[in-house]
């Protein structure tokens, strides 16, 4: 439903994203994983609408969006995660997600309606009418799932929702997570957490220094050793499988 | 909106028609319509500073439009008075549009928008102090032709009513947008516009809307002024006094309230006068009211006198109940003190 065709984005000097492509299929969840800097979050944007590319072309069920303005994306069906938190922080909770709920129900008594499940949903039941400047960080990452939910979207990009949460925290998200695809949402998820992208995802794509290196099942991706060289550094593989030997 | 929802306004305008049956003084009806217009226009002001988040410093460029088109139209063309109060709303609502897309289309916000406003309202002030069809440096005399058919009336009450009309229909049409997706969509680009164009928000198709909204109400108000005091210079219409009058009141009373624009109106001009009740003989005291009454608003009611009312009440200080919010307004500025 989603392809990515060799974008990239310059930022001055810098190729923050490098002729990354990628294709995501309906109905999974599928990982984006790679080092801090890797341009994952640059790539978010540019599939969102919020960073044209400087060059490449993005395909969302077969139009071009390249050019497309984010809200009209929004419209199509591509909703987003923001990696730091955006809150409406002088709403409460219920209002927070109503705006997104109001993009396909017109009518305020359903859009809140609307709102209110959706936070049940992901928990956010108890704080539908407190500030959400008042939220901690747990409870603001789940704003951020609540509110791209409420839009009703096709394709949820999740940009580090589990960051800053503790381990009983993600294990409670986990399933909330999985709900959504279960109901025919299809997901691209920017996770650090691998505990989470071992368990959730069916595919995983790996960004370094802006290029995609690797893709393919997380237990296959993980013992990449091009992966573990962008994570730990060169010869960090060779080193490993030496160590492997040594002790096996 | 359920009837339920107006039913504040209701009362509140109710109680204020009843005022001219208490008191006939001209003077005192003519101050009152005055800062009834000043509310009006305030109201235009909050409609985008308050909900949109998008403060002008330059509302004189609406107000001073509708003054400029309600009495151009009478004078020039003979067009009757209440269509040309009608072509004023137009006119104001296509300057807010226009200026709207100049500043937003080029992502202006903050700071940069305000001075941008400004710029405009000073523009405009200069080209009708020069030109010919404002009637330069001269002015604009409405000539006095007592008929309602050209909105003049003998019994100043009736225009009191009026313009009172016109502000319950605009607290009508605000409460509305309080209670509508585009109001839900308008405060979420204020929050965070970032935020709200991820949520599917087109926010400058929002924000156009707020501004040739908040245009069209302020240069009704100034359509009003025109009609009312049968004169206007380029001095009263665009002049940066009325751009401050129209961004004060809100801030004073709550910005993205219903009533903050009334109630800081009310505030403002009500203290004013009091003051130059007790101390006529010093020039400027009602300026130093304002200022005052602006620095003690600012440094102590955050979100206004609405916003203090409730702060107030959610601690239990004063119980009151959200429909005496406004009735009890006037009396915060002392207890910030
Ligand atoms: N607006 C910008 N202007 C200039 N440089 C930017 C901008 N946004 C990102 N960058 C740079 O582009 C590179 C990629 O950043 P990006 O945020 O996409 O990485 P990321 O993979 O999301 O990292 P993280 O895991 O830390 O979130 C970084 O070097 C970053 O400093
Ligand atoms: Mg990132």
């Amino acid at each position: 439903m989603l392809v990515v065709d060799s974008v990239s984005k310059r930022f001055g000097g810098l190729m923050a994203v490098d002729g990354a492509s990628l294709t995501v299929t309906p109905g999974s969840i599928i990982g984006l994983i790679g080092p801090n800097g890797a341009g994952k979050t640059t790539l978010f944007s540019m599939i969102s609408g919020f960073i044209a590319p400087t060059d490449g072309g993005i395909r969302f069920e077969g139009a071009d969006i390249t050019a497309e303005e984010p809200h009209r994306r929004a419209a199509r069906g591509i909703g987003r995660t923001f990696q730091i938190v955006q809150p409406f922080a002088g709403l409460t909770v219920c209002e927070n997600i109503a705006v997104g709920a109001y993009l396909r129900h017109a009518k305020r008594a359903d859009a809140i309606a609307r709102a209110r499940a959706v936070a049940q949903r992901v928990g956010l039941g108890p704080e539908l009418d407190r500030p959400a400047g008042g939220l901690t960080v747990a409870g603001r990452k789940r704003l951020e799932l609540a509110r791209a939910l409420a839009t009703e979207p096709k394709l949820l990009l999740l940009d580090e929702v589990l960051a800053g949460l503790n381990p009983s925290e993600i294990r409670d998200i986990i399933p909330v997570i999985r709900g959504i695809r279960d109901e025919g949402v299809t997901i691209l998820m920017i996770e650090h957490v691998m505990q989470a992208v071992m368990t959730l995802c069916e595919h995983v794509h790996v960004l370094a220094q802006g290029r995609m290196i690797a893709e393919g099942p997380p237990a296959a991706v993980c013992a990449d050793a091009r992966v573990i060289e962008a994570y730990l550094g060169h010869g960090a593989a060779a080193r490993l499988a030496a160590e492997g030997a040594a002790h096996g | 909106m359920t009837v339920r929802d107006l039913i504040p306004v209701l009362v509140l305008v109710g109680l204020a028609a009843l005022l001219p049956l208490v008191v006939t003084a001209s003077p005192v009806l003519n101050f009152l319509v005055f800062m009834l217009i000043v509310a009006l226009g305030a109201q235009g002001w909050n409609i985008l500073g308050g909900f949109g988040g998008q403060f002008s410093f330059g509302h004189a460029a609406f107000f001073g439009t509708g003054a400029y088109a309600t009495a151009i139209l009478q004078l020039r063309w003979g067009v009757n008075a209440w269509a040309g109060l009608a072509a004023a709303v137009a006119a104001g609502g296509a300057v807010g549009w226009a200026i709207g897309f100049l500043s937003f289309r080029s992502g202006l916000r903050g700071s940069y928008f305000a001075l941008v406003t400004l710029a405009f309202a000073e523009v405009f002030r200069i080209l009708a102090n020069a030109a010919p069809l404002t009637g330069g440096a001269a002015g604009l005399l409405i000539g006095l032709d007592v008929r309602p058919a050209n909105l003049q009336f003998a019994d100043r009450a009736v225009f009191y009513w009026l313009v009172l009309g016109f502000v319950a229909a605009v607290l009508v049409l605000t409460r509305w947008i309080q209670r509508s997706r585009f109001g839900a969509q308008l405060v979420a680009v204020r929050e965070n516009e970032d935020a709200a164009k991820a949520l599917g928000v087109d926010s400058l198709r929002v924000k156009l809307r707020a501004i040739a909204l908040s245009g069209a109400v302020t240069a009704l108000a100034g359509g009003l002024y025109a009609q009312y005091f049968l004169y206007i210079d380029a001095n009263i219409a665009y002049g940066g006094w009325i751009s401050v009058e129209l961004l004060l009141a809100p801030i004073i009373g709550g910005v993205g309230t219903v009533f903050g624009p009334v109630v800081g109106a009310l505030t403002l001009h009500g203290l004013g006068e009091v003051a130059k009740q007790f101390a006529g003989r010093i020039p400027g005291i009602d300026l130093i009211v304002f200022g005052t009454v602006l620095v003690l608003a600012v440094a102590f009611a955050r979100g206004g006198i609405l916003g203090l009312l409730e702060r107030l009440r959610d601690r239990g200080v004063g119980m009151l109940p959200p429909s005496a919010k406004s009735r009890t307004a006037k009396e915060v500025p002392n207890a910030g003190r």
